[in-house]
């Protein structure tokens, strides 16, 4: 399956088992904290595991990428915005468990059950891989700058504009104003 | 001989995480906590993505979270400064409170 068999299956399976139990786990837990803080260190460690899990999967860029940017300045900017909010009131209303929460939870369930569904459909049907270019397994962020800079170059600079409206955006709307 | 990881697996991990934080979505009140779940969300995509890229040994599945990524981010600098702005006009930042735009 993997044309980037470099990675011991062993190895590969007790990496794969630890990261993936810890990252439901560190997800259930998010969900569940009544302070938010706890929620978003629980939601930190999570994405440290999905980091670790992308490395099991050749994608070493992205690994990167994801204690970078998620781990580090998603995560960041949300703690110090909870931290500038005052949250005591909500910390009261979080422990009741009313009827809609019971149904929306078992709603979800179905959604699950759902993509489960789609996944074991489509698990049976071989698919035809394509051939590894030579050389592929050392130059993975090799390949995915090749990709970036050639064939998605106009995606590539799209995003710029998109991240400098962010940056635009959160200047304007988070600016007092002096009326 | 061991075989490596299934994709199935991957990808059952991947639903798992997503249904997680659609769960977290829809029982918790406080707005950035809703937001901290649909980040779980998109992070259940991206596993989606890279272990399809791997599975058919392209590039492509990589290319996509990076531009997810970049979105994401571009999404939680808006959206926090959106709550803040909501927190300093209401003085609340539960969901359910927060009733604006309602006619």
């Amino acid at each position: 399956m993997n044309g980037l068999s470099f990675i011991n299956p062993l190895f590969q399976w007790a990496v794969f088992l630890v990261a993936s139990l810890l990252s439901l786990f560190c997800a259930l837990m998010m969900i569940t904290r009544r302070n938010p803080i706890h929620a978003a260190l629980w939601l930190i460690v999570a994405f440290f595991n999905l980091a670790v899990i992308y490395l099991t999967l050749h994608a070493q860029f992205i690994a990167v990428a994801q204690v970078i940017v998620y781990a580090g300045a998603i995560m960041m900017l949300i703690v110090f915005v909870i931290m500038l909010i005052h949250l005591e009131s909500d910390i009261v209303y979080a422990g009741r468990l009313s009827g809609a929460k019971i149904i929306g939870a078992f709603i979800t369930v179905i959604l699950f059950l759902e993509i489960g569904a789609a996944i074991y459909s489509s698990g049976g049907a071989p698919v035809k891989a394509a051939a590894a270019p030579a050389g592929a397994a050392q130059d993975s962020v090799v390949r995915v700058g090749t990709a970036l800079y050639g064939k998605y170059l106009f995606p590539f600079e799209i995003a710029s504009i998109l991240l400098l409206i962010g940056i635009v955006g959160a200047v304007v709307l988070s600016r007092r104003r002096n009326d | 001989m061991l075989q490596p990881v299934p994709s199935v697996l991957y990808f059952v991990l991947s639903g798992a995480l997503f249904t997680i934080g659609a769960i977290g979505v829809l029982i918790r009140r406080n707005g950035i906590i809703v937001f901290m779940c649909i980040e779980l969300m998109l992070n259940g995509v991206n596993l989606a993505f890279i272990a399809a890229g791997d599975m058919l040994n392209s590039i492509d599945g990589v290319i996509f979270v990076f531009f997810i990524m970049t979105v994401a981010a571009a999404e939680a600098a808006i959206g926090l400064a959106i709550f803040v702005l909501l927190f300093r006009l209401k003085g609340t930042i539960n969901v359910d409170e927060i009733n604006l735009l309602k006619g």
